[in-house]
């Protein structure tokens, strides 16, 4: 039951469009600027919901496609389509993006339009980097984007900001002009962008080799690995809280989508190759990272090598399945590893997003970020309180909250592959609680710290709403994971299908 | 089925009205609807115990809801009930049920009333979660949350920098054994291919005919690996060493919580645990063996601390430590029912003890030191006589709950120990033997120091002394009745019968219950038997020697304390765990993440890396820009020189 609407156009479009009128409406009527990016990004939202209704959960096939002529020189075409991958990132971002309006509404007064032109601009690129089928078309959302957050850490950042966002972009721009290189690399082999038949086509060693590190470089700065992840606490910490909350919650997500969209299916070979560089690299994440979480004196940063942490998650799940087979002798359990992975995509976006809103109503009313500028926090703001510790033990992963979920399926699903690899991604149980934990003893638990604490004021009626909305999300996607796997189901099969199965030439092995 | 959903429901939304409306409610809708949840889950309980008991119910085991679906594997929610989770549903809402009614009394002030309500309630839905749970995964949700209310709890008076730490402290050594019982799932998933209960019991043999390889070529039984996994979870919950040291900390939460949570309820859900998983835990004596020993040091060795410590909650807490060690000895030695028994037991005397230990302290307006108390018998006598009566439960006096709970036990070990069924045995015997002794002598020198003797509190405080409202001691009372009786009705049944069925699996090799079966000819039997052996005698001279010591000659322990000062001095600080734990491992980690954040981060990858290559590039341009002098004759001259070498290689190659 796909409907006529081209909604996948619809909601990438619809911001970008609503971001130009905010541009066009400009600082004159900053009110009539964020109505319209409160309108534009709602109905945003109401139209991913019959992309989600309308999904057909029996197939693996890319659903509600649109396929126009594009650049006709280079057989680039404006090709979008969905599966059981894209589905819920675009949901997620539909679903944050609303809210980072509404936190902004009031707390933004340095040139709001231009800032709500900004997050309209980035959400449609982002829905579109999600949606795109085309390598070519991917790669301008993907480059599109990072303009609107440059210029949201640059405009509206801290102190440093400058620092930040040259070294965010250049990060960034080394790793996607080495993924231009491979798609051009891809077109020339193959005749054409699209990604079928980047998929299709048949890549000697040394061919999947470099591609893969290609793609390898853009995408493990995004989501982003160690030891390229250094941008991420910098560019944290200077962001306005928005631009954090779209950072984590989404941003970094692009980083995983690439490797299920590209790197995997394109080079299964060279990933199966270098798989255990990347599990290596992940299990660094949550044991080295989780330490250096542990130690931050910024709440920002801390969240943000938390953040780095859980997305180790993600890498190690999504390269489980060569080890699962070699260690087991069958795919069991690689779908429990690409399901987990996608599933703490998800989660990740909704507590780390939560996170950096609470973080940004503290820094609201004190204007500092320091943990030792808090404590007792509980005591002027219970219900923000109540919040910040329902997040915190999100983010510790306790079972119920959505953090639980992604988790648990990657451990279950690393032990199929080699105990110890089980034995470091638990560790996250302990190193993610002890620095969550201490956070909130220092900040929001004791006695009153100091006059400014005590005179905060709780939770403003727009602060209550955006929090509880992510605290219902959270708690449903933790009590009730199934829909989420539903939609995965055939996609993520299809995966494993795809990375198991040679795209090595039958003569030259 | 609507019954087990209303039994575990009725709680939790007790706890979402009480935690979200309580300003709209109030503090007397706070209490009541919360006490009305739990009454509702308590008598329901009941009912399906007492089908279990007619024999008119038979176990029943069913699913609520998918929860989610990966590899063709269903990970659903569902309740397993039957005689073990039956019992172990009527003493969690039984006890909890006492301790919301005490709650309108003990924290008649406090700001937080509808809060504590709240949270009471939610512990109480997690608890049952974790006990009616059919699977692995909701066991896991149970266990946690229950973790999560005990923080918030512990937590609860959120200004005192003692209580904070303590609950993190807990919640942080809690994780720690968490961490070894999602591997030990994990293990169990792997082989089974599931996270139901009855399907990886039917696949225990095949588990066990599995081996794995953790370090180089040396491999172990899979079943081995998972069950010791799973028992660092226990230890964890249920505070074994060395992962007690959150138990005695917890004490810094308001006492009916003590009561409830970390001596009747929560700590033994480890205890449960295991016994739930007896057909695994049966296929490896390495795995029990590695449970006798954790579990007889920490039943001694914990009773030891109670003997120097004179923070009164503390003592009995220390007490809820030692007794847990007693339950695990009971599962490492296969008697899974007496360990449960013991738990069962346990759970109305412990709980009538720390609520007695809470009436003294509202008393003596929030005092806990013992040396500030004594002769208060005459100002509360219910809170004294209900505590006289929880005491010898507790030592094991003949006929009382917890005689035939801690002899049934003693005989059950003795005889592992005699044939050698799991190796540590023999230790374990010692271990409960001079715990007896041990039990009886922190838990009168208790009673003593208390409520007899000279009156030490100074004047202001005696002058305002008077018995706790009744709301305090009916709970009490209501509680001392089992505490005294249960024991005479039900050792038969649940320990030398075969009340259990199917819900406790034992090997035939390893049933020593079933052997001390046929010596067992009724309670009033048992009693007599009793003083044919050691431990009655060991509990009568502990308390001798209590009273010698504590009341007659009150000159001789502050003697032994100087003479022995190296000894007091290890257990004053409860034998260097906590500075072990504070200044090496939490500092470590502080300093290794310090070492890699700086060192790593910070002048490795940023200093060296990142701006080390920026500064590369800038070095580079500053070299090349004196290329760009902006001068044309240089620019020419270049030319020249660029086209001339062109051409020579042009010339030279063509």
């Amino acid at each position: 039951m796909q409907s006529g609407l081209p909604l996948l156009s619809l909601v990438i479009w619809l911001p970008v469009l609503a971001g130009l009128v905010c541009l066009i409406i400009g600082e004159k009527s900053p009110q009539s600027a964020r109505w319209v990016a409160a309108v534009a990004t709602v109905a945003t939202l109401g139209f991913s919901i019959p992309l989600w209704a309308g999904f057909d959960t029996s197939t693996a096939n890319m659903q509600f496609v649109e396929q126009f002529p594009w650049i006709d020189a280079i057989n680039s075409r404006y090709h979008l389509g969905i599966d059981g991958f894209s589905l819920p990132l675009i949901v997620l971002t539909t679903f944050i993006t609303p809210l980072v309006v509404l936190s902004g509404w009031r707390v933004i007064t340095d040139r709001p339009a231009q800032y709500m032109a900004a997050f309209l601009m980035l959400e449609g690129l982002m829905i579109g980097v999600f949606a795109a089928l085309d390598g070519m078309l991917f790669y301008v959302f993907w480059e599109a984007m990072l303009i609107p957050m440059f210029l949201i850490i640059g405009i509206w950042g801290g102190t440093r900001r400058v620092y930040a966002t040259i070294k965010f972009f250049l990060y960034t721009f080394l790793g996607s002009v080495l993924m231009l290189v491979a798609l051009i690399y891809l077109y020339l082999k193959t005749g054409s962008y699209d990604l079928q038949d980047f998929y299709a086509v048949q890549l000697t060693r040394n061919e999947q080799f470099f591609l893969f590190l290609a793609f390898f470089a853009a995408f493990s700065v995004k989501i982003p690995m160690v030891p390229v992840h250094t941008w991420l606490p910098d560019a944290h910490v200077e962001a306005p809280t928005g631009g954090s909350v779209i950072l984590a919650a989404i941003m970094l997500k692009l980083g995983g989508y690439g490797f299920i969209r590209f790197a995997l299916p394109i080079t299964p070979d060279a990933a199966h190759e270098l798989d255990w560089l990347v599990i290596a690299l992940s299990l660094v994440a949550v044991g080295y990272i989780g330490l250096v979480a542990l130690v931050q004196q910024d709440m920002k940063k801390l969240i943000a090598y938390s953040s780095i942490a859980h997305m180790g998650f993600v890498t190690l799940g999504l390269f489980l399945t060569w080890s699962i087979v070699a260690n087991t002798g069958s795919v069991v359990g690689a779908e429990t590893a690409i399901n987990g992975a996608m599933i703490q995509m998800v989660s990740h976006g909704l507590i780390s997003g939560a996170m950096f809103l609470c973080v940004g109503v503290m820094y609201d009313r004190l204007h500092t970020r320091e943990i030792s500028a808090y404590g007792g926090v509980i005591n002027t703001m219970p219900k923000f309180g109540a919040f910040m510790v329902l997040f915190a033990m999100a983010n510790a992963g306790l079972p119920g909250t959505s953090g639980f979920v992604g988790e648990f399926l990657v451990i279950l699903a690393s032990y199929k592959a080699n105990f110890w690899f089980a034995f470091v991604a638990a560790l996250t149980l302990i190193f993610g609680a002890a620095y969550t934990l201490w956070l909130v003893k220092r900040v929001i638990f004791g006695e009153v710290g100091n006059d400014s604490v005590a005179a905060m004021k709780d939770l403003r009626k727009s602060e209550f709403t955006v929090l509880a909305v992510l605290a219902v999300a959270v708690l449903a996607l933790g009590l009730y994971p199934k829909p989420l796997t539903d939609v995965m189901g055939p996609s993520v099969k299809h995966l494993v299908e795809q990375v198991t199965a040679s795209k090595l030439p039958e003569s030259a092995p | 089925m609507q019954t087990y959903l209303i039994i575990v429901l009725a709680p939790l939304l007790a706890a979402i009205l009480a935690g979200l409306a309580g300003k709209v409610i109030g503090r007397a809708g706070a209490h009541t609807v919360t006490i009305l949840g739990v009454a509702t889950s308590c008598v329901l309980s009941m009912g399906v115990l007492k089908g279990f008991v007619d024999g008119t119910s038979e176990a029943f085991n069913g699913s609520v809801y998918t929860w989610l679906v990966t590899d063709g594997i269903r990970m659903e929610v569902g309740f397993l009930v039957d005689q073990l989770t039956a019992m172990m549903m009527v003493v969690v809402t039984f006890v909890s049920l006492m301790v919301h009614i005490y709650t309108i009394g003990y924290m008649h002030d406090d700001a937080g009333y509808q809060r504590f309500f709240s949270y009471i309630s939610l512990f109480t839905f997690a608890m049952l979660m974790l006990v009616m749970a059919n699977n692995f995964l909701q066991l896991f949700f149970g266990w946690e949350a229950v973790g999560l209310v005990s923080y918030l709890l512990i937590g609860f008076w959120y200004t005192r920098p003692t209580a904070i730490f303590a609950n993190m402290k807990a919640f942080l050594v809690n994780r720690v054994g968490d961490f070894g019982f999602l591997l030990g799932i994990a293990v169990l998933f792997h082989y089974s291919g599931s996270l139901d209960y009855g399907t990886v019991f039917g696949k225990a043999n095949e588990i066990a005919g599995q081996t794995v390889q953790i370090f180089g070529e040396e491999s172990w039984n899979a079943m081995t690996v998972a069950c010791i996994l799973l028992f660092i979870g226990a230890m964890g919950k249920s505070a074994q060493v060395p992962l007690h040291v959150w138990l005695p900390d917890s004490m810094e939460g308001p006492t009916p919580i003590s009561a409830l949570i970390h001596a009747a309820t929560m700590v033994t859900a480890g205890i449960f645990m295991v016994a739930r998983m007896s057909p695994l835990f049966e296929l490896s004596t390495t795995a029990l063996s590695f449970v006798i020993c954790i579990g007889a040091t920490t039943a001694l060795f914990m009773g030891f601390l109670g003997l120097v410590n004179n923070d009164i909650k503390r003592v009995v807490a220390y007490s809820t430590l030692s007794q847990l060690g007693y339950m695990t000895v009971a599962l490492g030695a296969s008697a899974y029912a007496s360990g449960v028994f013991h738990l069962m037991t346990h759970a109305f005397f412990k709980a009538l003890l720390f609520l007695a230990a809470g009436s003294v302290i509202m008393a003596m307006h929030h005092e806990q030191d013992m040396r500030n108390m004594g002769g208060l018998r005459k100002y509360l006598p219910i809170t004294y006589w209900t505590c006289l009566l929880g005491s010898l439960a507790l030592i094991g006096f003949p006929g009382f709950s917890g005689f035939f709970s801690k002899d049934a036990l003693i005989e059950a070990v003795h005889l592992a120990a005699e044939k050698g069924q799991v190796a540590g045995a023999g230790y374990a015997y010692f271990c409960v033997l001079a715990g007896v002794f041990i039990t009886a002598l922190y838990s009168f020198r208790l009673v003593f120091m208390t409520f007899h003797g000279q009156e030490r509190m100074d004047e202001h405080t005696r002058e305002h002394l008077h018995e706790s409202p009744w709301v305090v001691t009916v709970p009490l009372v209501l509680l001392a009745i089992p505490s005294v009786v249960i024991g005479w009705f039900t050792v038969g049944p649940m320990v030398f019968g075969n009340w259990f069925g199917g819900a406790i699996h034992v090997a035939e090799a390893h049933n020593v219950l079933g052997e001390l079966a046929g010596e067992f000819h009724g309670p009033a039997d048992f009693v007599a038997h009793a003083f044919h052996g050691p431990a009655v005698y060991l509990a009568g001279a502990g308390v001798f020697t209590a009273w010698f010591l504590f009341l007659k000659r009150p000159d001789i322990p502050a003697m032994l304390r100087q003479k022995l000062s190296g000894l007091v001095n290890v257990l004053e600080n409860k034998y260097y765990f906590d500075w072990f734990n504070e200044h090496i491992i939490a500092a470590g980690a502080r300093a290794i993440g310090r070492i890699f954040w700086k060192g790593g981060d910070q002048m490795f990858i940023d200093g060296a890396v990142v701006n080390g290559s920026a500064r590369a590039v800038g070095w580079l341009s500053g070299v090349v820009r004196h290329l760009q002098s902006g001068l044309v004759s240089h620019y020419a001259f270049a030319m020249i020189i660029g086209l001339s070498a062109l051409l020579a290689y042009t010339l030279l190659h063509g």
